[in-house]
């Protein structure tokens, strides 16, 4: 049904919301994690009234206010991406998308836009309990802004609470706190807030670690990083936890996905993890190749990540693609067959309202509610369509979970040497400490792919291919607004590095005056 | 009525002071706002326009259209 719609238009609209999001995420964890230690530091700055408290708050403060000036309104390209670019999707969607962004734009402008204001004019013109206070509600005001932006993206990943009316084709929302706590945008809420926190911890390390290699600034450089290792340790740690929710729901909801990030073809019970593994890339789908060409195994532990159970059945993409009765894996044709039937009876449907033929339109909407579920299978013919690029999403999984890990390692590795006071005379791990700080950004862009390009072909999850969520523009057209973004964005970061690295050199010294940002 | 008056007064002086004060913040709004008018005025403005909201005059076309794209997305 849909081999004729033109490829390359797909691709660059996909290509350019990548871009878009790529570069939106390169200022937001700054912002998100910086907010809190900010908080922190002022709290310690109140607690004990030291004026080089202040100093270190005002200056990881400037930098935030560099961050967030840079990074603000980068996001709002995206919703212009979706009115254009992504026209049938967002009609598909309705007030499901509609109704978080616009909480997510109210709370933005009130509570991070107000509470900012008072953060940075604030200093000795508010009381310091009121100026603190600010502090923490903008760290909070950026939370929450995530919040709704991931219950609408945790929607496409599971769409629950909604029902679809087949006269305006736009789905309602008929639940607005089974779309909140979905368990997957919970999940997917506080691992991407926490890896947010760890990147912005990686950053503190990396800027003190730059001082103590410089040899300037030690007491703020030190202090500083404490509370950016010891952030970044509980951070990293709440990342493991978090990540080890978000994939048990992966399991649940998406299990192709999961079997793509595993690399696992042949469902099986004890099912073991692969912690690392080089894939066979003669393996395709249905051929008797093996999976890997080399794998380290931990027994049992993908089962029981998986599903609780060490003897759990994980289900592999041939069991996906062929159905595997025994376990009770749908096979992917009988979807697509229940796929067709919603999309037929639609098409009925709008017929028989049309000839103001109620029996018939009662009948076929019987039909359709009854396949809705698997609306979108109807588009495709080839079961192995439904499968996303494997080798992919395997490789990004795995580099974000080994970056994971090592964060781990490396604070804890500088909070032992920072509080035995001989973080100086390791100068290859300060300079690994700079170096890591890329690697957080790393991490979070390979997480990210496994979340979105791991539930492709889907744009919502088996109900709308991204194919036909695309509006039918001309291909030269957005190639044109992918390269003008390409420009401005990187102006802009250009920008973010030039205003950073010249306030870093200045160092905390220059915070000693009245000055704000 | 008039301590309503020093209220507005002292929240404006709060930000136009704070304002005054500020250092790396003048660049940066300067880039904020130049950004601001590229996003707005020549991206959303010359090369963003909402599709359906474009190309039809009401609802019942758009929600008409939209359906002929979910049941053949060929045309």
């Amino acid at each position: 049904m849909i081999e004729k719609i033109d490829l390359s238009l797909v691709d660059w609209s996909r290509a350019q919301f990548a871009l878009t999001a790529f570069y939106h995420w390169f200022f937001i964890p700054i912002t998100i994690g910086l907010t809190y230690m900010v908080a922190i530091m002022n709290t310690i700055y109140v607690k004990t009234g030291s004026e080089e408290w202040k100093r270190i708050t005002k200056f990881w403060m400037t930098l935030f206010g560099i961050n967030f000036a840079i990074g603000v309104a980068t996001g709002i390209i995206m919703e212009f991406e979706f009115g254009t670019n992504w026209s049938y999707y967002s009609w598909f969607v309705g007030d499901i998308f509609g109704a978080p962004l616009a909480i997510e734009g109210i709370m933005a402008f009130f509570l991070e836009s107000t509470f900012i204001a008072v953060m940075f004019f604030g200093w000795g013109r508010v009381s310091k309990q009121f100026h603190l206070l600010s502090s923490w509600l903008v760290a909070f005001g950026a939370s929450l802004s995530a919040l709704w932006i991931l219950v609408a993206n945790g929607w496409m990943q599971d769409p629950v609470g909604m029902t679809f009316n087949l006269d305006t084709a736009r789905n309602e929302m008929t639940d607005f706190w089974a779309v909140l706590f979905s368990p997957i945008a919970i999940n997917k809420f506080l691992h991407t807030i926490a890896s947010g926190f760890v990147i912005a911890s990686l950053f503190v390390v990396a800027v003190c670690a730059w001082y103590l290699l410089k040899k300037r600034d030690l007491v703020f450089a030190k202090k500083s990083m404490i509370v950016g290792a010891i952030f970044g340790l509980i951070s990293s740690l709440f990342l493991a936890f978090t990540g080890d929710g978000s994939a048990y729901w992966v399991a649940q909801k998406q299990p192709v996905k999961l079997a793509a990030m595993e690399g696992l073809y042949n469902g099986k019970t004890d099912a073991g993890l692969v912690a690392i593994g080089v894939l066979n890339p003669k393996k395709k789908i249905g051929n008797n190749e093996n999976e890997f060409l080399f794998k380290v195994e931990i027994p049992k532990m993908l089962s029981l990540l998986a599903y609780r159970s060490s003897k759990a059945f994980v289900p592999g993409i041939n069991d996906f693609v062929n159905g595997n009765e025994e376990y009770n894996v749908e096979p992917t044709l009988s979807r697509i067959d229940k796929g067709k039937k919603a999309l037929n009876a639609l098409i009925t449907y709008k017929k028989a309202v049309k000839e103001s033929n109620t029996s018939l339109a009662e009948e076929s909407e019987k039909v359709f509610r009854e396949n809705y579920r698997y609306m979108g299978y109807g588009y495709f013919k080839n079961p192995k369509d439904v499968i996303p690029n494997v080798p992919f999403i395997f490789y990004s999984f795995h580099v974000m979970v080994m970056l994971g890990f090592y964060f781990i390692g490396l604070f804890l590795l500088i909070l032992f040497l920072l509080f035995k006071d001989k973080i100086q005379k390791y100068k290859w791990l300060l300079r690994i400490g700079i170096f890591s700080f890329p690697l957080g950004y790393l991490a979070s862009q390979t997480g990210w792919i496994v979340a979105e390009v791991g539930r492709q072909p889907w744009v919502i999850q088996d109900l709308m291919p991204t194919m036909v969520a695309t509006s039918r523009l001309q291909t030269t057209s957005v190639m044109i607004t992918f390269w003008l973004f390409v420009a401005l964005f990187t102006s802009l970061l250009i920008a973010e590095i030039k205003i950073m690295l010249t306030q870093i050199k200045l160092g905390p010294e220059s915070k000693k005056g009245g000055s704000n940002v | 009525m008039k301590n309503n008056h020093n209220i507005f007064k002292n929240i404006l002086m709060f930000y136009v002071n704070g304002f005054k004060r500020m250092t790396v913040g003048k660049t940066l709004w300067a880039i904020i706002i130049i950004k601001l008018f590229i996003i707005f005025a020549i991206l959303k403005f010359f090369f963003f326009p909402d599709f359906l909201k474009t190309n039809f005059t009401n609802k019942e076309e758009r929600q008409n259209h939209v359906i002929e794209q979910l049941t053949n997305p060929n045309k």
